[in-house]
């Protein structure tokens, strides 16, 4: 293997960018907005392509962390600088670094104002999202995690929608609550275990009590990213307020913060923990799936309702990691991935109209596919992939979360059956609404096509939706070892307290 | 009559140099004034330059006396690491309080040259603090310090609320040192010693303490309590912010806060160590108060000293976190956010400064709005302080607080923990709420510009600690870490 810094040079290159932004200096804004544009858009791709290494290089045999890195930080406390990447977090710093060039394509035109500071947020959030998924730190995972807030706040609220500041306020101060409570658990994980790299407290083995109260902080951090019901509230204001770019990265990645932590912290260190409280999990995740379904029915706001969808497929994940099967776990990610880039490419179909009309209201719209064949093409595939259409990436995640949760508890798996069917109905009933009907509405006459800029912003998605739908294996071969390794990991730990019966293995 | 012996004046180097160049300084803008020269403003510069010249030098001479623990003037005066560490975080506030002093004070025609002055003698008062070994000498260098700054509070003669704020300020601070003083003269009855050491050894016997004793430490935990304004002793605090002049405000955020905590800590850990029992309940509820009240009220504030002052509440209230802990690991943490939350509060005070418009200084946090467009530098700066504040990583706030996290946890007080980082989320709304009026609202008239070069200088200087300090932490890290440990040695 090339012996290189990948995952540092990864993380820290979009700083680059913008340093290189923030030396721009010119008389005419309209050059200044267009350099920022430029630089962003090289940096993040350049990122991309550099990350495509990571898919070439990673040994899909082993579970080990792979480009590891780590150098001493603060001694005193034993925490060091500690990068890595195994199956599990591969494919989202992947999925990271193809999303963000696509949020600054699909910013092109519609952002104007303060062109400048919007890409240099972008940037930051980009090497915020790489750090947390490669961190093997508790702090640095920590740093990297809450750290995310700051460029996202400043998005929504600066270039954001009508009630921009409510939203951006909620968002900030619920995942900071959930965050904070994480750290006192984090610290208390230092007490006992006295170091804070993953790999080791991985091993560890912490007293079942307080592993509950560990688990319950941990929990109130992820379950707010995820989000789970109830603490889900911050998401449909986020999102509908947020620029689409904004929209697009909060699906399609931060969201993937909460499932990514129980996978990486919940279910490995605390598994007496996570075993107990499974049925919580499973309960608030088929409500969530099925009410966050039936409220989506009723949406009249386009991203509203693209954004309860998300809280309903985010339940699948968290069905899907906490079975501890195989099936369940890979099936979770899986979900997360093709969720990534549906969703993401959801909110951008959103915002092609969006820049045309400036509604989002589902009302105003009908008929579309007369006047924007390749509109009207293009956001089917993304609404079929949405309802998990065999053929499609979302199919393979929601098959695989359901036969996992059929092993462990049929009647979860029943119900959240159901989430698929009303899954079908919403996402159908909002491209009829939007798409078919009679072209009656006045300002709809003269709409245009996706014009080349939108066309390139897609292609990838559709072509990523679709491979993911035909030929899973060539992403599920990078989580096996993995997966497999972790499930080993719960059961080996389950079967030293006594715990294993009770898990119905 | 046998000669009284040479105290050995080495290890109070710093403290005399300073008392020395204090009186040249005196005399030099007394002389200048008189004949030489009439113009007040030019004495002011060159006893400012000359100040923050002697202060740098003051620093420089901490090194020597740096190292193993040393005792003179008759047990009365200590030092060691820990005090070296605190002299050079309180002589940095006060060269930086005269640096940012020197425009507001020129445009309010109050460039008196003894204002400088002024903040060099509070600053020996604070050396003396932090190596006072004795309660008589703690109690003189916190007069000393005191006086000096209600005299700073007052300076502005003619303006009616600054010396409403003086007079406050005096009334209380007098109170707080008359609870203090009875409480040593309580702890002098029952003990029979006042020096540090002696009281340290005595308590360190298994012997029952005695109530009057008790009483007396409590006595004396109240008037701390008041000198670095924590809850319930903190209502002078935010009327003595606002009405002061903002750049004496600055000064009051920062350096007396360091040198009393610096002394709270070495008194609760030095002869009362061994009490933690009996005190480890009071700093709790204290602590817990004090990070409530520093959240909460800071809510409605519409004026911004006002608010940094129910901040400073809250800070103090985190720091007394690490008291709490009565661990090394705690005191560690106390000195690593002291260190922080300088930075931090020079910064944020220097963007006030420059809070000016039409040749008018502006306090309102409603004037703040749209800075963002207008002035987009001095807005960022302000936002970076504003997140470190809140405690967000990777700023520098954020690893002041998960020192004395550590701490907390470590000592098993996870009630404190978990009240210390709820508090601090509600304490991140009015945080944010500055930051939105910056970005998200409509801009009104710029400030003025340029901001100055001191201004610029500080700025620039304190926003780049507050962000690189994830970098390399090493330095501040392991020498709190020595001084903490010192602490405990002694």
């Amino acid at each position: 293997m090339l012996d290189l810094p990948l995952l540092t040079i990864l993380t820290f290159a979009p700083l680059v960018g913008v340093l290189a932004i923030l030396i721009i200096r010119h008389d005419d804004p309209e050059v200044v907005a267009s350099n920022a544009r430029n630089v962003a858009l090289f940096v993040s791709s350049g990122v991309f392509l550099l990350s495509l290494l990571l898919w070439f290089t990673f040994d899909r045999t082993t579970a080990d962390f792979q480009w590891v890195e780590k150098y001493a930080w603060m001694d005193d406390f034993g925490i060091s600088y500690h990068m890595g990447v195994d199956g599990i977090s591969v494919l989202f710093v992947m999925l990271t670094t193809l999303l963000t060039p696509i949020c600054v394509l699909a910013s092109w035109t519609s952002i104007n104002e303060r062109v400048k500071e919007y890409m240099i947020a972008f940037l930051i959030l980009e090497t915020f999202m790489i750090g947390m998924f490669c961190a093997l730190d508790l702090f640095v995972f920590y740093i990297f995690f809450e750290a995310v807030l700051i460029p996202m706040f400043i998005i929504i609220g600066v270039w954001g929608g009508a009630r921009r500041v409510y939203a951006a306020f909620k968002l900030f101060l619920y995942t900071l609550l959930g965050s904070v409570l994480m750290l006192v658990a984090m610290l208390t994980m230092y007490y006992y275990a006295d170091t804070t790299n993953v790999i080791e407290l991985m091993g560890y083995d912490f007293p079942i009590d307080v592993q509950k109260w560990m688990w319950l902080a941990f929990f109130a951090s992820f379950a707010v990213k995820v989000p789970m019901w109830p603490v889900h509230t911050w998401l449909p204001d986020a999102h509908v307020e947020a620029p689409t770019a904004g929209s697009v990265i909060l699906a399609g990645v931060l969201l993937k913060f909460g499932g990514y932590g129980f996978l990486r912290f919940s279910l490995p260190m605390m598994p007496e923990a996570s075993l107990f409280f499974t049925p919580l999990i499973y309960t608030l995740s088929i409500v969530a799936v099925i009410y966050t379904s039936l409220v989506a029915l009723a949406q009249e706001d386009m991203k509203k309702l693209i954004a309860y969808s998300s809280i309903a497929h985010m339940g699948f994940v968290t069905i899907g990691t906490f079975t501890l099967t195989t099936q369940g776990i890979e099936g979770a990610i899986y979900q997360m991935l093709s969720h990534g880039v549906v969703s993401a490419a959801l909110f951008l179909v959103v915002g092609v109209v969006y820049d045309r009309i400036h509604t989002r209201e589902i009302a105003a719209y009908g008929g579309l596919v007369s006047r924007m064949p390749a509109y009207a093409l293009t956001f089917m595939v993304f609404a079929m992939a949405s309802v998990g259409l065999p053929g499609t990436g979302g199919f393979v995640g929601e098959v695989l979360v359901l036969v996992g949760a059929f092993k462990a508890n049929t009647w979860v798996a029943a119900f959240a059956a159901t989430g698929v069917i009303l899954g079908a109905a919403y996402t159908l009933y909002l491209y009829r609404r939007i798409i078919f009907g009679e072209l009656t509405k006045e300002n709809l006459m003269k709409i245009k096509d996706m014009n080349r800029r939108e066309i390139a912003i897609f292609a990838p998605l559709l072509f990523i939706t679709i491979w993911m739908g035909i030929y899973p294996s060539s992403f599920l071969d990078f989580m096996h070892v993995s997966v497999e390794h972790l499930i080993n990991q719960v059961e080996t730990s389950l079967a030293q307290s006594g715990m294993l019966e009770l898990a119905g293995r | 009559m046998p000669m009284a012996e040479m105290p050995n004046i080495v290890p109070a180097l710093p403290e005399l140099f300073l008392a020395g160049v204090i009186m040249l300084l005196l005399m030099f803008g007394v002389f200048q004034k008189g004949g030489l020269s009439d113009n007040d403003e030019a004495t002011f510069r060159i006893v400012s330059m000359l100040s923050i010249v002697t202060l740098i030098l003051a620093i420089f001479l901490l090194v020597p006396v740096a190292g193993a623990r040393a005792v003179t003037f008759a047990g009365m005066f200590v030092t060691d690491q820990f005090a070296v560490f605190c002299k050079a975080l309180v002589l940095i506030a006060a060269a930086l309080g005269i640096i940012v002093s020197r425009d507001f004070m020129e445009r309010h025609n109050i460039a008196r040259f003894e204002f400088p002055i002024l903040i060099v003698f509070a600053a020996l008062g604070m050396l003396l603090m932090i190596s006072a070994n004795d309660l008589v000498s703690l109690y003189v260098g916190l007069e000393l310090q005191s006086l000096s700054l209600y005299v700073m509070a007052a300076i502005q003669r003619d303006d009616n609320r600054a010396t409403e704020a003086g007079l406050k300020y005096f009334v209380l601070g007098a109170v707080a040192s008359g609870l203090l003083l009875y409480g040593a003269s309580l702890v002098y009855g029952f003990a029979g010693t006042t020096n540090f050491d002696a009281l340290a050894t005595l308590f360190t016997s298994d012997q029952e303490v005695s109530t009057g004793l008790i009483i007396g430490i409590v006595f004396i935990l109240a008037g701390l309590s008041f000198k670095v304004s924590a809850v319930p002793f903190h209502m002078w605090t935010p009327d003595v912010y606002e009405g002061a002049p903002t750049p004496v405000t600055a000064f009051f955020a920062v350096a007396p806060k360091i040198a009393a905590l610096a002394l709270f800590l070495r008194v609760m850990v030095g002869p009362f160590g061994d009490l933690l029992v009996h005190w480890q309940q009071i700093i709790i509820v204290v602590s817990v108060l004090s990070m409530a009240l520093g959240a909460l009220a800071a809510i409605n504030q519409r004026n911004i000293k006002r608010l940094m002052a129910y901040s400073s509440i809250g800070h103090v209230g985190y720091a007394l976190v690490g008291l709490a802990a009565g661990t090394e690991q705690g005191i560690k943490g106390v000195l690593v956010y002291l260190a922080i939350y300088l930075v931090m509060n020079v910064g944020t005070f220097a963007c006030i400064l420059c809070m000016r418009r039409g040749g008018r200084m502006v306090e309102g946090i409603d004037d703040l709005a749209g800075l963002g467009k207008t002035n987009p530098m001095l807005a960022a700066t302000l936002v970076v302080f504003m997140f470190s504040l809140a405690g967000i990583p990777p700023l520098a706030g954020f690893f002041g607080k998960l020192y004395v996290f550590v701490a907390a946890v470590d000592a098993q007080l996870y009630a404190l923990a978990i009240i210390g980082v709820v508090t601090s989320v509600i304490g991140a709304f009015y945080y944010l709420r500055i930051i939105k009026v910056m970005y998200f609202d409509e801009p009104l008239d710029h400030f003025d510009t340029p901001i100055g070069r001191e201004m610029s200088f500080v700025i620039g200087l304190t926003s780049v600690i507050v962000i690189l300090f994830f970098v390399y932490p090493a330095p501040i890290l392991s020498s709190a870490a020595a001084a903490a440990a010192a602490l405990f040695a002694g």
